[in-house]
């Protein structure tokens, strides 16, 4: 029996060493595509997510990267990413410079998406938060300069409320205004025809994810105009104001 | 301090210390032809596009126009440009420039069918002169014609007057300027006896307010607006006031923005001028010493073919003038104050707001400003008021509404007229090429002014035609019926541009009893359409010279030669004039008159005429071409243009010499004593009011402006159930007209590369229309493709769309009517009945 | 060496069409499937969009992965009803036609691993790594570990099948990498390595095929002369066994989720032994040996049953 046990054991040994082996190639695979898709959710600045995309790690969750939305869109504006594009590998983006979007009533992008990466609830465009238009280059933007440019406001979808032009009173000249584009991030959908259309060799505007464009206001610091206005009064009542001694006029 | 640049300015220092040890002051703008280190060659010229008249200074090197900047210190803009003006370097350089004759062939000939085939010049000028020769001889000098363009430079337009008013003795030439400004000319000589406005942009930086009647300054004339955007921000209490027949850029800026229905601002300017009289805010005296009132001649029709229905059915249209008692459309009658302020009494704000639409705060905010004696306002219009059935009218009501608060020719205070194109104050209206002008405000009509041109012109009596020649429409119209047969178009893109292009235009063009020749830059689609086609210089590739809005003639020098056998509009005129003996172009009892031109060449007559060829060419600045001169052999811009102010000095239109405006950032004229004209007609500004005079309107006779009653009369057209909307056709701040130039500039076709229908978000869900969807526009006259835009620039109210011009794709005129004001005969391109559908 | 070549035996017998018939049926339909992708992109007839991921045809059926549903639900999202949808409509065809029939009728990469296969035979490359069975279990599982790790759909990455579908209609050609990639390692490192050991999408396939109807029978095993064509084409020659040697008085049904029920056996069997059957189908032929033949290929069976 000793001698059977003994012929066996090697058998037992080699069998759990193997899987015990296949185990950790397995495990090295998992790894490695967890590292790598890890690294791939780094969305590149100047791709953007088509409308209503979940927040960027949700939405690496839910797109299945099948390019239905990319089929629906009438306009070619969105791509499926390239193993080397930056964006994770055959999720749908567009590159506002290249094809921006041009904000379809219908927005059939979101309801080609089979699993809701695309999400069904943004049924106005205008709603969309592709990204926010920035502009990036105050020194290369010509209406800084005080020349009538703004491109980028005429064609915004949006215009008079994502984008507006800010009217200073040009010091150089004495006699001319300085129409600087203001962008409001709370009307920015990101369709990037600001970008596209910006008439310089390097665009002075960029549409950038809403994550690095969009600054957050923190809580433990109020706005007292703000505050002010929204309650419609002051926030503590009755405090009083005494009247400050001053000379007399004579009459 | 580099080494290059020390030399450079030891260089410098040298040539100001030589100038000044001989007692010569030297030009700033010597100093800027001096090449800079980076061997780039600066001078100054002037912007290309609209009529603000931004200055610009133009660096070449290699022989090529390599960067453009606003001229810091030009009084317009002080260097800066809006974004067609900013790409100006690049207009020139379209990979398509047309650089040969080209002719349409069939085995080696002439062929109306043919091929566009490369010719030589003198090929060209030859089969011209054949077309030419025969047409005069079948039909007479009334079956040639030319179409020419406020883009011309000033001697341009003028050699080009010359040549078809003296030389063929035909007054059918007419520039685009027709389809821009001929109602604000109409309305200047019906008000003031003479052309163009009493004020300047000066204006701007004094008045209190500002009203936009049918213009969109914002997009139009964007430096303009940047300025008046300033007054508004640093001017307390300033407002500007904006009327439009929907909501564009300009409303942005509007304290008070006001929709109306297309036509009714004939309503809503009489209502004011009622409120004004009904509030006793008359300024008595200024009207007492100033002005008369008349009554214009109504019911004028619409100025389209004598068979159609409305021109039948109105009491004087322009076809009846004089038969059965029918009036001439522009003539007028005197009247009362009293008589005056009875017929604007109907206007009230009540019947006025309904008929408009504008609500009726607004209105009376607006005329209380009017009314106001404190607040000085200007008064802008362009095509909105032009473009108009009734656009003579409009712009008489607007002077009428000055005239009565004396809100007139001073600082901040006057009604001004913008004009769309560079030159269309300096060359169209002022050097004559109106049908039925000649140069300096003449008329063709005025056997007297007929005189004083011939003399001028050392011409036989009776030289010049005296009846008015084709207009714009209705060259298209006889080329169309084929009494029009030799068509020479230069310096526009008027296929693209003149109304019912399928109806007229281009069965005009193609019609084969004609010869049609275009001289353009670039294979527009009017050049596409034309038999022959000549290759043009544009821009810096010439002399030239420019009048702006404000009455500012601007010159440059040739910067660059032109491409390949690309040859200037002026060489071209004056080389073609070489064809024509005066025997075959003149009949006998006239050349009797003056025998010594028999024998000889128009070229000779018209150019070669001791006038013209007096500046030896010793006189050209040094290190600058000048080609047309040195094919010619004498100074030819400097020659004509001291033969053509002839006409205005001592006249109210007075030009300084020559060699001033190459020194100097552009002269307003009158030109008087080295002194520029600020505000015309008034004492100390005008050096035509005499001390004591106060307000002088010396364009009149009596001394007296018109206040000239127009009533409110419907558009040609009106949406009914088959044609539902309004159709409002205009321009785009990215394009300059036809995109002939700026969709050549990649960045500018980038940034606005096709038209798109601009509609109400709610007339679209009503016919089942999405943002973007491809639809047709379809009216009467014809249909073109395009995509809805619910968004964006242009806001539309229910019922009316706006498509612009410039995309070559979408021919919008395929679709507008070709209904003009009667009076000035300017195409009403703002108001058609149209449809939308889904494709 | 010369070696035998799998199906000459069944050409020679029974013709070429009827050795080849599933072979080429198969092509045909791996192409046919890509070709009502591609006919939207290049002819611009939309009869298919999307990807082998997640579809819709003629605008109305949704159809979606079953490996890529589980992915997106360790990642943590719930998706929406059309993805389920798909996956039933996908998951009730597959409990019918064969499941891992997918790989064999379906998938782009069997082509690629095929041609491997049929290389290897070709230059007589050694068997090389021998990977476990279970492997494909451990890959699948660390697949979606890393899938609920990262919170991503992970696998589609790097799916050698969904990045040749979006190379060929998305122009996404850097993807290619993974199946040239899929195409070496079959080659060099592991025969039948990729289907048979490591991809998860036929893993999840062959879970449906655990239960499928659709099944390829030995039924004709009394006629078996041992020849090993069967085993010599089979891309899991495990399955074979159980039925072709009805051990332990099994059935003839080749049970196993691992069969792609590629039909390849039924083609080079010169004795025509198996036929397509359903699971159920536990007849067998009477033994009746073909007369015709002279045995062939006895030489060596117990080394390739052991294979």
């Amino acid at each position: 029996m000793a001698t059977e046990t003994d012929k066996k054991a090697p058998t037992r040994r080699r069998f759990v060493q193997g899987t015990l082996r296949t185990a950790v190639g397995a495990g090295a695979c998992g790894l490695g595509l967890a590292l790598f898709s890890a690294q791939s959710r780094s969305l590149p600045a100047d791709a953007l997510r088509p409308p209503g995309a979940l927040p960027e790690d949700k939405f690496l969750s839910a797109c299945v990267r099948c390019g239905l939305c990319v089929r629906a869109c009438p306009y070619d504006t969105l791509k499926l990413a390239d193993l080397a594009a930056g964006a994770a590998g055959g999720t749908p983006y567009f590159r506002a410079r290249k094809i921006p979007c041009e904000m379809c009533d219908d927005i059939p992008c979101v309801k080609a998406c089979p699993t809701g990466a695309l999400d069904k609830g943004l049924t106005d465009i205008s709603l969309s938060r592709m990204g926010v238009a920035v502009i990036v280059s105050r020194d290369t933007c010509l209406n800084l300069q005080g020349l009538r440019c703004d491109v980028c406001y005429r064609v915004c979808p949006a215009i008079d409320k994502a984008i507006t032009l800010d009217q200073t009173h040009n010091r150089r000249t004495g006699k001319h205004a300085v129409f600087e584009p203001v962008v409001h991030p709370d009307a920015c959908t990101g369709c990037g025809k600001c970008e596209k259309s910006c008439v310089l060799t390097e665009a002075a505007i960029k549409v950038l994810p809403v994550a690095l464009a969009v600054g957050h206001q923190d809580v433990h610091y109020r706005r007292g105009w703000e505050e002010k206005s929204k309650a419609g009064r002051e926030l503590v009542p009755g405090i009083i104001d005494l009247p400050d001694r001053l000379p007399e006029l004579k009459p | 301090m580099s080494e290059q640049t020390r030399r450079d300015t030891m260089k410098l220092a040298a040539v100001a210390a030589t100038a000044a040890a001989a007692g010569v002051t030297l030009p700033e703008t010597a100093e800027a032809q001096v090449t800079r280190p980076d061997g780039i060659r600066w001078d100054k010229g002037v912007c290309r596009f609209c009529g603000t008249g931004c200055g610009v200074l133009v660096g070449v090197k290699g022989g090529k126009v390599v960067a453009t900047q606003g001229d810091p210190d030009a009084p317009v803009n002080r260097g800066l440009n809006c974004i067609k003006g900013y790409f100006l370097s690049k207009i020139m350089y379209g990979e398509d420039r047309l650089t040969r004759p080209l002719l349409r062939m069939k085995n080696g000939k002439f062929d109306k069918t043919g091929d566009f085939t490369p010719i030589t010049w003198s090929q060209a000028f030859e089969i011209m002169a054949e077309k030419w020769k025969a047409a005069l001889k079948k039909s007479g000098p009334s079956a040639v014609g030319m179409f020419g363009s406020g883009q011309w430079t000033i001697w341009e337009g003028y050699a080009a007057a010359k040549l078809y008013k003296a030389g063929f003795r035909s007054n059918n030439l007419d520039p685009n300027a027709r389809h821009c400004m001929a109602s604000a000319v109409a309305g200047f000589m019906r008000t003031f006896g003479i052309d163009e406005p009493m004020g300047c942009y000066d204006d701007v930086e004094h008045a209190d307010a500002f009203v936009l009647w049918g213009a969109n300054m914002a997009e139009m004339h964007p430096i303009l607006w940047s300025r008046l955007t300033d007054r508004r921000l640093t001017h307390e209490g300033c407002e500007v006031h904006v009327l439009s027949t929907f909501e564009h850029r300009s409303f942005e800026l509007a304290d008070n923005g006001m929709i109306f229905v297309p036509q009714t601002d004939l309503a809503i300017l009489n209502y004011i001028a009622n409120y004004i009289i009904q509030n006793g805010a008359v300024n008595e005296d200024f009207v007492k010493k100033h002005v008369a009132f008349a009554h214009t001649v109504e019911d004028i029709g619409y100025g389209l073919r004598p068979t159609h229905p409305l021109e039948v059915a109105a009491k004087n249209a322009s076809h009846k003038a004089g038969q059965g008692g029918a009036l001439d459309p522009a003539g007028m009658r005197d009247i009362t104050f009293d008589q005056y302020k009875e017929q604007v009494a109907k206007y009230t704000l009540d019947y006025t707001a309904k008929l408009s639409g504008v609500e009726p705060e607004k209105l009376l905010r607006m005329a209380k400003l009017y009314a106001d004696p404190k607040k000085k306002i200007v008064s802008y219009w362009t095509m909105g008021f032009n473009q108009h059935a009734r656009g003579t009218w409009v712009n008489n009501l607007a002077y009428n509404i000055h005239l009565l608060t004396g809100k007139i020719s001073e600082p901040g205070n006057g009604p001004f007229s913008l004009t769309g194109q560079p030159s269309a104050c300096g060359t169209a209206r002022e050097v004559g090429t109106f049908a039925h002008r000649l140069p300096a405000d003449l008329v063709v009509t005025n056997p007297q002014h007929r005189a004083f041109s011939e003399k001028i012109w050392q011409l036989p009596e009776g030289t010049l035609p005296g009846n008015i020649g084709y207009h714009a429409v209705v060259q298209h119209r006889m080329l169309k019926d084929g009494k029009l047969n030799a068509y020479w178009v230069q310096c526009t893109n008027n296929m693209q541009t003149a109304p019912n292009m399928n109806g007229e235009g281009l069965p005009g063009y193609r019609n084969p009893d004609n010869f049609i020749v275009v001289s353009d830059p670039y294979p527009t689609v009017t050049a596409m359409a034309a038999d022959l086609i000549l290759p043009t210089a544009m821009w810096m590739e010439k002399e030239g010279a420019y009048g702006n809005a404000e009455r500012r003639s601007q010159f440059w020098r040739q910067q660059v030669k032109p491409p390949g056998e690309a040859r200037s509009d002026l060489w071209q005129v004056v080389e073609f004039s070489k064809y024509f003996k005066v025997e075959e172009v003149w009949p006998e009892e006239l050349i009797a008159k003056k025998p010594e031109v028999r024998g000889k060449t128009l070229y000779d007559v018209l150019y070669a005429n001791g006038a013209v060829n007096k500046f030896p060419l010793a006189e050209l600045q040094q290190d600058f071409d000048n080609d047309e001169s040195n094919a010619f052999g004498f100074y030819l811009q400097k020659g004509l243009f001291e033969e053509y102010a002839a006409f205005g000095r001592g006249h109210g239109h007075d030009l300084g010499p020559f060699e001033l405006y190459h020194k100097a950032r552009g002269l307003r004229w009158p030109v008087v004593d080295g002194k520029e004209t600020l505000w015309r007609f008034r004492e100390g500004y005008d050096p035509y009011v005499k001390a004591g005079e106060g307000v002088k309107f010396y364009g009149k006779p009596d001394g007296r402006a018109r206040i000239i009653f127009c009533p409110y009369e419907p558009a040609a057209e009106s949406p009914d159930k088959d044609y539902d909307m309004w159709l409002c056709t205009g321009r785009v701040l990215e394009h300059w007209h036809s995109g002939s130039m700026t969709r050549r500039v990649p960045e500018l076709h980038r940034s606005y590369p096709t038209a798109q229908l601009f509609m109400h978000p709610d007339d679209a869900q009503q016919r089942g229309l999405r943002r973007g969807q491809s639809v047709k526009v379809i009216t009467r006259r014809g249909e073109v493709l395009t995509r809805v835009e619910t968004r964006g620039r242009n806001k539309m109210p229910v019922g009316l769309v706006f498509i612009p011009f410039f995309d070559e794709a979408q021919l919008v005129n395929k679709l507008t009517l070709d209904a003009t004001c009667p009076i000035s005969k300017e195409t009403d391109f703002k108001k058609a009945a149209c449809k939308v559908v889904p494709i | 060496m010369t070696a035998r070549i799998p199906g000459r035996a069944a050409w020679a017998e029974h013709g070429f069409w009827s050795a080849h018939r599933y072979l080429i049926l198969r092509r045909l339909s791996q192409l046919g499937v890509l070709a009502l992708f591609l006919a939207g992109p290049l002819l611009g007839v939309w009869i298919v969009k999307g990807t082998l991921a997640a579809s819709l045809t003629l605008e109305v059926m949704p159809l979606t992965d079953p490996f890529v549903v589980a992915q997106t639900l360790v990642a943590r999202h719930w998706p929406e009803m059309t993805t389920f949808t798909g996956l039933g409509i996908v998951v009730a065809f597959y409990l019918v036609f064969g499941g891992r029939s997918y790989c064999a009728w379906v998938c782009p990469i069997n082509p690629v691993t095929d041609l491997a296969a049929w290389l290897r035979r070709r230059l007589g490359v050694e068997k090389g790594w021998a990977m476990r069975r279970e492997t494909r279990w451990l890959v699948a599982l660390a697949v979606l570990t890393a899938a609920a790790a990262t919170g991503t759909v992970a696998f589609e990455l790097i799916n050698p099948i969904t990045l040749l579908y979006r190379a060929a209609l998305f122009g996404t050609f850097a993807g290619l990498v993974v199946v040239v990639a899929v195409f070496a390692f079959d080659l060099v490192v592991a025969r039948d390595g990729w289907c048979g050991h490591l991809c998860p999408v036929g893993t999840a396939y062959g879970l449906i095929g655990k239960a499928t109807l659709l099944r390829v029978s030995a039924r004709g095993r009394e006629r078996c002369d041992d020849c090993l064509d069967c085993f010599a084409v089979c891309p899991e020659p495990h399955v074979i066994a159980p039925a072709l040697r009805a051990r332990a008085g099994g059935g003839p049904v080749i049970m196993s989720g691992d069969c792609t029920v590629c039909g390849r056996c039924i083609d080079v069997c010169p004795e025509r032994v198996f036929g397509l059957a359903h699971r159920f189908d536990t007849r067998v032929d009477a033994a009746a040996p073909s007369p015709a033949r002279p045995a062939a290929g006895q030489s060596e069976p117990a080394a390739l049953e052991k294979a």
